[in-house]
This record gives structure tokens, sequence and C-alpha cells, in this order.
């Protein structure tokens, strides 16, 4: 920046600069979404909240396990991030797990799989 | 206001015992004992922190908080003949044993990993506590907590194996029994404990009650105590068994309900606790349908079915019998709705706010207290008027208990 800019054309400068910014933001956004659907914070903290107190209610709220079984990292050894998707999207027959897929998204139900295995409700 | 009544109390405290020392012609040695009464006291669990507040029904209002109770996601609360304590079931496996007068721990004992509720018995002097890990039911001396009882829930599974099951529904019974069913075992077992003392070498006498039903996941006694009803998650219908006379084995009940037709994915499981009894019908929830079903107690048949908002998760009386109140289970818990016992249509429908969790009515039901978990509040109704009186704060709030419940069976 020159010392001789005046404050008008600082001002545009810096408009131009943000709207890239905020325009490269809005399509990096579109593209993940297009590609793996990012999970915004927000609803990264929905989940977790549902986690804890809507699957809580039978895994119990430190996930330790209730009617139904624990979630902890230990208990998904042999099993991957598929299964457990798969598993929170159908739901199990024979089981009191239902299936969540009319109340949250495939990439939702990818997230709370990650976050599941990879031991992030014990940090 | 709390602090006001503080200092009413006080004040009657320092009136009586100045009455009492002229009386006694200013013995200064005298003591007199003072009581404080706790009938318009309950506690309310608030599951994220593991603690639980002491409210006052009367005055609306938080008296204390107790903390360091443990996993609180779905505890649960009875309370001691006295109505002094509250015996909290954690999910944890804690029992703790909370003086509400004194607003303190009294004790606890870490009893098992994993559990989900129980049960105080007819005399007071055992608290039975029903567990997921490792199974089975234990039993406490009331007094100390320490072990009198332990019941493992051993059944043998369709390939001849021996296993423990995770127990659930448990009541206490006349005859100073507890009730309880196996989720996996698919029985209910009836643990006499008339002759059973906590010496050593004692045990209760167990009859066990085989194929009631598959997956009995709750249970309710009526308030007699002569039926016990337990819900099936496995199959329709419900298992009944007349404790009058339990050599007769329980009897399926409803077994056609809603034959043909899919069941909607469960998100919670409906709770069977109390009774919701409106001269001969009772009202239950139906599993994964929008319904209440009535069943005819005489003939134990169904004789209606009650459309409402969502799956029900408590379907609870007034205590004068005239409406029944439910609430609803996951995504559809924003909501309560009342039904007319008389002519079974709904009255009123009401929107408390996100995540209506459980409703206590005051002892004689002319106000009703609302759990709202994902507002951190309490919200206390007119059950007349349907008005809003005032609301509370409380972190996370799940199930609210009043201590009236202390002479109630199976509560």
């Amino acid at each position: 920046m020159s010392k001789t800019a005046s404050p008008k054309k600082l001002a545009i400068q810096l408009t131009v600069v943000i709207a890239i910014i905020v325009l490269a933001v809005i399509a990096k956004r579109a593209v993940a979404s297009e590609t793996d659907g990012e999970i915004s914070a927000d609803r990264a903290a929905e989940l977790t909240h549902m986690l804890k107190h809507d699957c809580g209610s039978c895994h119990g709220m430190t996930l330790k396990g209730g009617l139904g079984p624990s979630l902890l990292p230990e208990e998904f050894k042999g099993k991957n991030i598929e299964y457990i998707k798969l598993t929170i999207l159908h739901g199990r027959s024979g089981t009191a797990m239902p299936p969540w897929k009319s109340i949250i998204s495939e990439r939702d139900a990818e997230w709370i799989a990650e976050y599941l295995y990879s031991g992030q409700i014990n940090k | 206001m709390p602090s006001q009544n503080k200092l009413k109390l006080k004040a009657a405290i320092l009136t009586t015992t100045l009455s009492f020392a002229t009386l006694l012609g200013g013995c200064a040695s005298t003591t007199v004992t003072q009581y404080k009464a706790s009938g318009d006291l309950g506690t309310i669990i608030e599951r994220a922190d593991g603690a639980v507040s002491i409210v006052n029904t009367s005055d609306r209002a938080v008296e204390g908080r107790i903390e360091g109770l443990g996993d609180l996601s779905h505890a649960s609360i009875v309370y001691s003949r006295d109505e002094q304590y509250a015996y909290v079931f954690g999910r944890d496996g804690g029992l703790t044993k909370v003086d509400i007068l004194n607003q303190n721990i009294a004790k606890r004992v870490l009893q098992a990993g994993n559990s989900i509720g129980g049960a105080i018995s007819q005399d007071g002097k055992l608290i039975a506590v029903s567990n997921y890990t490792p199974g089975g039911v234990k039993v406490f001396d009331a007094e100390t907590l320490e072990l009198v009882a332990d019941i493992p829930a051993i059944y043998t599974d369709e390939n001849g194996e021996q296993k423990q099951s995770k127990t659930v529904g448990l009541v206490d019974a006349p005859g100073q029994r507890f009730v309880f069913s196996l989720f996996e075992g698919n029985e209910t077992w009836i643990a006499d404990f008339s002759d059973a003392s906590s010496a050593e070498g004692t045990a209760p006498k167990i009859t066990k009650l085989k194929s009631v039903g598959k997956q009995p996941y709750d249970a309710l006694i009526s308030p007699d105590g002569r039926y016990y009803i337990a819900g099936l998650f496995g199959q329709d219908g419900l298992a009944l068994i007349d404790l009058w006379h339990p050599e007769k084995g329980s009897k399926l009940i409803l077994p056609d309900y809603g034959k043909g037709q899919e069941r909607l994915p469960v998100y919670k499981m409906p709770h069977l606790e109390g009774w919701a009894v409106a001269g001969n019908y009772a009202f239950v929830p139906a599993v994964g349908r929008h319904e209440v079903l009535v069943v005819d107690m005489n003939s134990w048949t169904q004789v209606g079915e009650i459309p409402v908002y969502g799956q029900p998760v408590f379907v609870m009386s007034r205590p004068d019998a005239r409406e029944i109140w439910v609430n609803f289970a996951f995504p559809k818990n924003d909501t309560l709705q009342m039904i007319d016992a008389e002519s079974f249509e709904l009255k009123k429908t009401l929107k408390p706010g996100k995540a209506v969790l459980h409703m206590e009515f005051t002892p004689r039901g002319e106000e009703v207290w609302v759990s709202v978990r994902d507002e951190d509040t309490v919200r206390i109704y007119n059950t007349t008027t349907y008005e809003e009186i005032t609301s509370l704060k409380a972190l996370k709030p799940s199930g609210i208990f009043f201590t009236s419940r202390a002479h109630r069976i199976g509560l």
C-alpha cells in the first residue's frame, strides 16, 4: 500500500479483497458440499448434543452403554466407519436400534461414525 | 422467597423453643427436638451435571442443589418412608442416599457398572436396583446401603446357553416383594423378601415366570399392587401378571394390536411408570405408533386407541383421573397433550418447549411440573386452566420426583 493512497481508494481496495475472500469461501463450501459435505461447527454442536442426550437415552450419556451397547472406541475394534454409519442410518433389526435416516443425512451419520470411531468422545 | 421461609422457620423454631422453655419453668437443660416437614419437597434430576435440585412445591422454588451424583442420564428416585431421604439411581451404577432436609449426601455406593432404576420395599427397609451391567438385581439395606441380596438374572437362551440378562421394570409389590423382568430372557421374576433378613444365609424366595413375551422393556404395577404389566418391545401386546395368583403365570394381553401395520422407528422407549387409570380403563403407550391404547381392566381387552401427536413416552393420569397427560419421543418431543378420560377425546395441546422429558403432578394434582431439557427450564402449569404459572431454571432437567411418592405402591 502506497503512502499516498486516499482513504476512499483504500476502502475500495479493502472491500474488493474482502469480497474475494468471501466469494472464495462460498465457492469452497459449494465445492465441499458437492464432494464431502463439510459439517459446519453449528451442525457439529447439534450432532454432539443429539449423541449425548438422545442417543444417550439408550447408550448412556457418556456412551458407556445402557439398553444399547457401549459406543466407546474400543467397542469398534474390527469394525469400520462405514459399518457404524450404516448401523446409524438403517438401525439393527431384532434390536432396539432404530433407523435414523429420516432424522439425519448420510453425511451427518458419517460425521457421527467418524466422531465415535476416532474416540473424540474421550477428549 | 426461600430465605423468607427460612426466616419464618427459624422464628417458629425460636418461638416453639421459648414456649417450651417457659412451660418447663426455664429448665435450661431440656432440649426439644425440632422437625422440619418434607411433604412439599421434591427433587429434579439435572442429567448433564450429575446433580439433583431440591425443590419446594408450595413455594415453587429451588431450595438447594446436591452435586457429585455421577452419570444421571436415565436416573430415577425413590423416597424413604419418612420422606427425609431420596435414593438416586444413576446410570453408572451409583446409588446415592440424599438427605433432602439437611441437603447433603448421607451415603453413596457404586454397586454395578450400569443400572436403570430401583425400588424401595413395602416396609421401607430395602432398596433394590435393576442393573444392565452385569445384569440382575441387587438389594441393599436402606439405612446403611450394605448389600443384602444379589440376584443374578440368569436365563437359558435358545441355544441352551446360560446367560445373564439386563433387568427392567423393577417395582415393589405388597407382601415385601420386588418384581422385575428380564429384557433378553423374556421372563418376569418375583423376589419375596418376607422371610428373608439381612442375616447371612437368608435369601429371598424367587418365583420365575418364563416366556412372558419378547423383550419386556419396562413395566408398571396397579396402584393397589395387584397387577404387574410389562410392555414388550419385541412383539405386540403386553404381559399381565396377577400378583394375587402368580401361580397362574402371565397372560399376553392385546396380542393383536397393530397386526399387519409397519411399526415406526422407536427413537425413545415408552415409559410405564405409574399407571394411568380412569374408572375401569387403563391407558398405555403404543410402541412405535402415534397412539395411546385404552384397555378395559375387567376383560383386559383393548377398547380403543387414541391418535396422538407423536409416539408417547409417559402416559400419566392427573391425580383426579379425569385427564390423561402424554409426552412424546424424539423428534416430536416439544409437546404435551391431554386426553379426556371420560370421552377419550383429545382435549388440549401444549408446547412447553424443546425436549419435554417428564412431568410430575403436585400431590393432589392442581399443578404439574414439566421438565424442558433443551431449554434448561422446568415449567409449572395450572392443570385446570393449562396456564403456565411460573418457570424455574434447571440444567438439562429430566425426571421430577415429589415426596408424595413415598407412600405409593410401585413408586
